[in-house]
């Protein structure tokens, strides 16, 4: 059964160096104060894993704690690059960032086969393109019933995975709705998960189409109003767009954006 | 006529090619720009998915990102990203992707991933995202990307999504179960896929382009066609409904 816990103990408890973490949330609820809250606690050499590595990979990767990013498309959405991501990647500053990129469905699928405890799941799109010859999570393989030549994605099984819920009820089951990204799977997929949500609340009463994650299959539950920002919750808020185009501008200096590391996450108190 | 600029002409250029067209996949940028476009003019009802799971979007304004709680509050539904890909894109079921790229080559291949080499590039890009499987699965695709020596390479740094790869029959010896990029859209002009070879081939000039100037921002041999025509200018409804979603677009970004 999932453990209410403050987001500080939440990540002391659960979330270790050399950890594979995914944080997911597909542009809505992306789990921004955890992600603040291991800088905070100075993890290292972990191993992140996002489809879309935004911001919140940016700051993670920009203040040491990676080692390895498994992803699919790095960038800052409608705004342009990520810079800490490509001074790792161009400068290896702080720290050379290994890489092992997909595209969104070869790494939403291999969350998939890892929620389903297969070795792998089989996509079309990688023949002929040069992601075969750069990962070591691809392969080749023949369909035995029809011969068809299709890509073989290995499973994914991260230690932990991270993820921003509307809602959990007080027996610890979580709820999230609008944009569902692939949090189900990735939760899933993972030996333990940490679910930030905006709102604690009796029971769930209305019965709108959502993701429920059953009170059994969730490690930790921190409630983190406003966690997500600035993406947003549907429901609760609206994503903070000023927030993403400022960014461009404070990550692209390595002062500037430890400036706003030292000030914006480290002297920020833990939440709760 | 109103004065129109070459990025305007090219979007313009990229929603005429939604004519009647029944549903589209879009990317974020001059994509999505374009698409939305179309759905105000030349293919009303066009039903816009985006990769974050929204099926039949109908933003009022451009969204900043293909996640924006507009796309979710207006779709006719919204799936999981595994859902989206597995069960809408594989399969054929959205007629036209819309892509963007860093570099094209003359089979309409893409680069999105690195300037320079992989280990060390000089520029490193945001990478795959949605598009290999996009150019793979829908039966057309349409390319929309500003021309120069350095984006229309004679051999990509980085080969991320399939056109036609070296040319006729590497579609199908790849397992490719859509047609293929059918247009390539410049801010120069327009060019289409040879019936035989599959290079991409110079079929029309934007007003006040020439085939010379074409030429020297093509890192290729350039293959013109015989019947090049000249791209229609844009009318002053295209002109009126693309600055509307543009300025809405920013206006929404002061919010």
């Amino acid at each position: 059964m999932a453990e209410f816990l403050s987001l500080q103990s939440a990540i002391a408890t659960h979330v270790h160096d050399g950890d594979v973490v995914a944080l997911e949330g597909f542009t809505h609820l992306i789990p921004f104060a955890a992600g603040h809250e291991i800088i905070r606690q100075r993890r290292r050499d972990l191993t992140l894993v996002r489809l879309t590595p935004d911001l919140v990979c940016d700051q993670l990767i920009g203040a040491g704690c990676a080692r390895k990013l498994v992803f699919s498309w790095g960038g800052n959405p409608g705004v342009g690059s990520l810079h800490r991501f490509r001074d790792a990647v161009e400068h290896e500053w702080p720290r050379p960032l290994e890489l092992d990129e997909h595209t969104h469905a070869g790494l939403a699928n291999r969350f998939v086969a890892g929620a389903s405890n297969l070795p792998f799941a089989v996509v079309r799109a990688y023949a002929g393109t040069d992601a075969v010859a750069h990962s070591s999570t691809v392969a080749t393989i023949t369909c035995p019933f029809t011969g068809e030549i299709l890509a073989a994605v290995a499973a994914l099984r991260p230690d932990v995975t991270i993820i921003h819920a509307q809602q959990a009820d007080r027996a610890g089951n979580v709820r999230l709705w609008g944009i569902t990204g692939v949090q189900k799977e990735s939760v899933l997929a993972a030996s333990r998960s940490i679910v930030t949500v905006e709102e604690i609340v009796d029971a769930f009463h209305d019965d709108r189409n959502a993701v429920v994650l059953p009170s059994w299959t969730v490690t930790a539950i921190a409630h983190v109003p406003g966690g997500c920002y600035p993406s947003y919750a549907a429901g609760y808020s609206e994503r903070d767009n000023d927030y993403y185009e400022a960014w461009d501008d404070l990550s692209r200096d390595r002062a500037v954006f430890e400036d706003w590391l030292e000030h914006q996450v480290y002297e920020q108190g833990a939440v709760r | 006529m109103s004065e129109f600029s070459t990025d305007e002409i090219m979007t313009i250029a990229a929603s005429r090619e939604l004519t009647g067209a029944r549903s589209c996949f879009v990317g974020i940028g001059l994509p999505s720009i374009a698409a939305n476009l179309a759905r105000s003019l030349h293919a009303p009802g066009l039903v816009l998915v985006y990769e974050s799971g929204t099926v039949g979007a109908k933003p009022t304004r451009l969204p900043l990102s293909i996640g924006d709680g507009e796309l979710a509050r207006t779709a006719d539904v919204v799936v999981s990203v595994p859902e989206i890909f597995n069960y809408w894109l594989q399969p054929g079921r959205i007629e036209v992707g819309m892509l963007g790229a860093a570099q094209v080559d003359r089979f309409a291949n893409l680069n999105t991933t690195v300037i320079g080499s992989y280990d060390h590039p000089k520029v490193r890009l945001p990478g795959a995202g949605g598009a290999p499987e996009i150019a793979s699965a829908c039966p057309r695709s349409i390319i929309v990307m500003r021309q120069s020596k350095r984006t229309f390479v004679d051999e990509l740094d980085y080969v991320t999504t399939i056109g036609f790869g070296n040319g006729a029959g590497a579609r199908s010896r790849l397992g490719m179960p859509g047609a293929g990029p059918r247009v390539l859209i410049s801010d120069l002009g327009i060019f289409r896929p040879d019936p035989l070879t599959f290079e991409m081939t110079l079929t029309a000039l934007h007003p006040g382009t020439s085939v010379d100037e074409v030429r020297d921002a093509t890192g290729w041999t350039l293959a013109v066609s015989d019947d090049l025509v000249e791209t229609p200018e844009p009318t002053d409804e295209e002109l009126v409904f693309l600055r509307r979603l543009h300025g809405a677009s920013s206006a929404a970004a002061k919010d």
